[in-house]
């Protein structure tokens, strides 16, 4: 009787703790055919606060060795502290999946990282594409370089204000371009905002906020650029 | 057997069972507190020193780290918050490379962390030490973290004014006010003030000489089928209800002070003369402005304050069309429409054009029984049922009053009377998220219909919603940021025209207006009196690159001496003293020097126009004839320190000295170069 009992509690303890989880794996999906390249169709780069749900789908295509898309094949979704919804995907008609992205918590840069199997085992191909989260400073740095920046410093135009990017000589940077703005350190930044321009040595078509701006938004203004340069801007490489 | 013994031996007699006892019980005591070696803080904490022994920098942040239980204790607030426990390296960005928590300092905020705690801002129960506790919903706590993508909402609880980092918070407010919310949820603030809807639904009360029971019953159905953008959500009523709906409004209808104006003799002119004329006509007089219309694409063009006019032509009675074109307000005395001065011939065209605005299939397949007095009696129980009346005027039907629960408190509801659907999870943000988005899948009956919103909008509802907790009424209300509600309405006869032209439709003054146009609230001391009378007699828009402009009223020379005068006198910059510029220095050398100052120092001809044949600056207002417009002393004052006359111009405060200034105020005032029409 007592060797039964001592027998019985540790199954039963066992089934308790895998009972404890459901474990929710999602439906495999199965690839009905292969490609042997994925590419970005559209979604890659967007900027939201941190949290959000991207307001485009990231769309992908996969293509075979003849370059056109590919239906039916399996393309699976990972990021890390992103929440990406399906988590995969099969390719429709004309060889292209899409991914609802939600952003994690934390500002900065994320990474969606798309894969699909190469056809007879040769391993994966893989695009990973960049999404940025801004957070409390980086929003105020938005709302402030909307009002007083972009008119000059984004080419496109909108219904609200037509861009006067074209009519400037020197033509002013995009506050994404990295290649010029990751070189410029904090400290230079600060001084071409408030003093304008000619504090060193540029063009004074770039006028002095420093009266209309706190430093605080300065700062902000910057902490944006940083968090939408293209290629991304590390504080490490700067110095 | 040698339990046995032993056990005999142990209970043998009371002093050996004395000891035995005490012993179990010693030991049973000691182990007690040992369980709390390996709590979950301690782990962490034991962690975090790990981390930061192979740092560089190991010295310093050992020196500031503090074991045992942290907690941020401010009493007026009722924070306990034991969450810097864990959380140690908020404040060290030296950190900023951790990509996992708890060791992520905290990013860059507006407060200092221990002026306000955590849990004010991200929910959660503070208290805890746990981290099931501390950050998801237990039986005991119902708030669990609230998910980034809803934090604006604690920036709601006390700021009422739009902050520069809460978009979020700020469009969902406008939203609640937009979509006309308020007209059924009372929504009281922290700071008392409750949001006013500034949606502004037509009234009902004459609605039979405005249109058909044939377009009212396909406006019911659905009315995004009529305007992509209308804000009147679709009640998903049958086919029936419709028509009762229909039915009754027609019948309660009533004559407008506008049906007794006998109409002009001019006959309407023919839909082909109507769609070439009428065109050049409705682009002449800025319609556009306001009202969209969809291009042969689908796409909309135009402004948003008013009604889109792409099928107006299937909605409007022609007569009561040429009516309203000539007196709004004869006809809904509170529309935002101006009373434009058209002439006899234009109201004719404009009407004709209008009325070619249509889609022959928009009404092509509504057959509807003649109407009787069930059917109407129906529809009346229906709108009276669904509050109806709490946007439209409706005669017979009074306002609801407390017609859909107050949303003051929403976002501290607590979670047992909350209705969850079975595939959301239980949190407050998921609920108000779906409850906007969908809210009949919460009971096919509810009255509540569905708007048409994006996701990102109703995420921005929610946000705002949220923002209405317990805790924002109970802040101390020193630290609750309120705004001020301006009721300004001009005064006298110069008020009463400015009322029959709607200034405040889109431009602000006092406080009180539109953000479409300049705010007026100090044009008296910055334009001269010639120009004004000019510009009211042809407004030229001062901006070329803008493609909404101020529509010409049609004033009568008086109308426009008077509305001039009043606005010169009424609208002066407080404190403005004109003496404050020498006139006599603005002379030919100043002037000069002043060019200089323009073209180089400043570069001004950036962003604005001085000459058109030379600059092309498209962000400011040309300057081309900013001499004849301007006050010398407005010029001088405003290019010293713009944000003090115009509170957030976007114009920069160019450090400039005050001889610059007058030297840049003599070179303007020689700009008096008229655009001539036509030209660039």
């Amino acid at each position: 009787m007592k060797k039964r009992f001592l027998f019985v509690l540790p199954c039963f303890l066992l089934g308790l703790g895998s009972c404890g989880k459901p474990a929710a794996v999602a439906p495999q999906l199965t690839p009905k055919a292969f490609g042997t390249q994925i590419v970005e169709q559209s979604g890659g780069k967007q900027v939201a606060g941190v949290g959000a749900r991207l307001n485009d789908p990231v769309v992908l295509q996969v293509n075979g060795t003849d370059g056109n898309g590919v239906p039916r094949a399996l393309v699976t979704f990972r990021g890390d502290g992103l929440n990406l919804n399906p988590p995969q995907a099969l390719t429709d008609d004309s060889g292209q999946a899409s991914v609802v992205v939600q952003l994690g918590a934390i500002p900065g840069i994320y990474q969606v990282v798309a894969e699909t199997p190469k056809p007879g085992g040769g391993g994966t191909a893989r695009v990973t594409l960049r999404q940025i989260a801004l957070g409390y400073q980086e929003k105020v740095g938005k709302e402030i370089s909307d009002k007083y920046c972009v008119m000059c410093h984004d080419p496109e135009s909108t219904p609200e204000r037509v861009s006067n990017f074209d009519n400037l000589a020197p033509p002013p940077h995009l506050f994404s371009d990295g290649n010029i703005l990751n070189a410029i350190s904090d400290v230079d930044l600060v001084k071409i905002i408030a003093d304008g321009g000619p504090a060193l040595g540029k063009s004074p078509q770039t006028p002095a906020y420093g009266n209309t701006l706190k430093p605080a938004e300065i700062k902000a203004v910057i902490a944006y650029m940083r968090a939408i340069a293209d290629p991304p801007y590390s504080a490490q490489a700067a110095k | 057997m040698g339990l046995r013994s032993a056990f005999q031996f142990l209970s043998g007699n009371p002093a050996r069972r004395f000891a035995s006892v005490s012993i179990l019980l010693a030991i049973v005591a000691s182990v007690a507190p040992t369980r709390d070696l390996f709590s979950e803080w301690r782990h962490y904490q034991r962690s975090y020193r790990r981390l930061i022994v192979q740092r560089p920098d190991a010295a310093r942040l050992q020196r500031r780290f503090q074991s045992g239980i942290q907690q941020i204790w401010i009493p007026e607030q009722n924070v306990v918050d034991r969450c810097t426990t864990c959380h140690v390296a908020l404040q060290e960005n030296v950190l900023a490379d951790q990509r996992t928590q708890p060791f992520r300092p905290h990013p860059p905020m507006p407060h200092a962390l221990n002026e306000f705690g955590c849990v004010i801002c991200h929910h959660g129960q503070g208290a805890a030490t746990n981290v099931s506790e501390a950050h998801f919903s237990t039986k005991a706590w119902e708030q669990p973290i609230l998910p980034a993508r809803y934090l604006e909402a604690s920036c709601g609880q006390c700021h009422m004014e739009p902050l520069k980092g809460t978009p979020q918070l700020n469009l969902g407010r406008r939203l609640l006010a937009r979509f006309g919310c308020a007209h059924c949820h009372a929504i009281t603030q922290a700071d008392g003030s409750l949001i006013v809807p500034v949606d502004e639904p037509p009234s009902l009360d004459h609605i039979a000489e405005k249109t058909t029971r044939e377009w009212l019953f396909a406006w019911i159905k659905n009315p995004q089928a009529y305007g992509v953008f209308s804000t009147m959500p679709n009640f998903r009523f049958s086919d029936q209800e419709a028509a009762d709906i229909a039915n009754f409004l027609i019948s309660q209808s009533t004559t407008s002070e506008n049906s007794k104006v006998p109409l002009a003799s001019m006959p309407l002119p023919s839909a082909e003369q109507a769609a070439v004329d009428g065109a050049g006509l409705y682009g002449q007089l800025f319609c556009a402005s306001c009202h969209a219309t969809q291009n042969s694409k689908g796409i909309l063009m135009g402004g948003d304050l008013a009604p889109e006019l792409t099928r107006v032509g299937n909605k409007v009675n022609p007569d009561w069309l040429r009516r309203w074109l000539r007196a709004p307000q004869g006809y809904d005395s509170k529309t935002r429409m101006p009373r434009y001065r058209y002439d006899d011939k234009q109201l004719a065209l404009l009407t004709a054009y209008l009325l070619t605005k249509k889609d022959d299939d928009f009404l092509a397949n509504v057959h509807l029984a003649p109407s009787n007095a069930e059917s109407v009696a129906r529809g009346k129980k229906l709108t009276s049922d669904y509050g109806c009346a709490a946007c439209h005027r409706i005669n017979g039907i009074p306002p609801p009053e407390g017609f859909a629960p107050d949303l003051s408190r929403i976002g501290s509801k607590p979670l047992f009377q909350v209705g969850f659907l079975r595939d959301m999870p239980e949190t407050l943000p998921d609920y108000i998220f779906r409850k906007i988005r969908d809210p009949r899948a919460f009971g096919p009956a509810l009255k509540m219909p569905r708007f048409t919103l994006a996701d990102n909008q109703v995420e921005a509802l929610t946000t705002a919603l949220l923002a209405q907790t317990d805790r924002a009424v109970s802040m101390p209300p020193e630290l609750v940021r309120s705004i001020p509600h301006a009721k300004y309405h001009p005064g006298g006869d110069a008020g009463r025209l400015m009322e029959d032209l709607r200034c405040q439709s889109c431009h602000t003054i006092n406080g009180n207006g539109g953000d479409m146009a300049p705010d007026l609230s100090r044009e008296g001391s910055a334009v001269q009196r010639a120009w004004l009378l000019d510009f009211m007699r042809n407004p030229d828009t001062l901006r070329p690159a803008l493609i909404r402009r101020m529509p010409k009223f049609n004033l009568s020379d008086e109308e426009i001496r008077g509305l001039s005068d009043y606005m010169l006198t009424a609208y002066q910059a407080p404190g403005f003293d004109s003496s404050a510029l020498d006139v006599q220095a603005l002379n030919p050398a100043a002037a000069a020097r002043g060019k200089t100052l323009f073209y180089s120092k400043f570069a001004c001809q950036s962003c604005h126009i001085a000459d058109y044949k030379n600059d092309k600056g498209y962000v400011g207002p040309a300057l081309a004839d900013v001499g004849s417009r301007l006050t010398p002393v407005w010029i001088y004052r405003w290019l010293q320190n713009p944000d003090a006359l115009v509170p957030g111009t976007p114009m920069p405060s160019a450090r400039m000295t005050s001889d610059e200034a007058r030297d840049l105020t003599a070179f303007l005032v020689t700009l008096k170069n008229r655009k001539k029409e036509g030209a660039k």
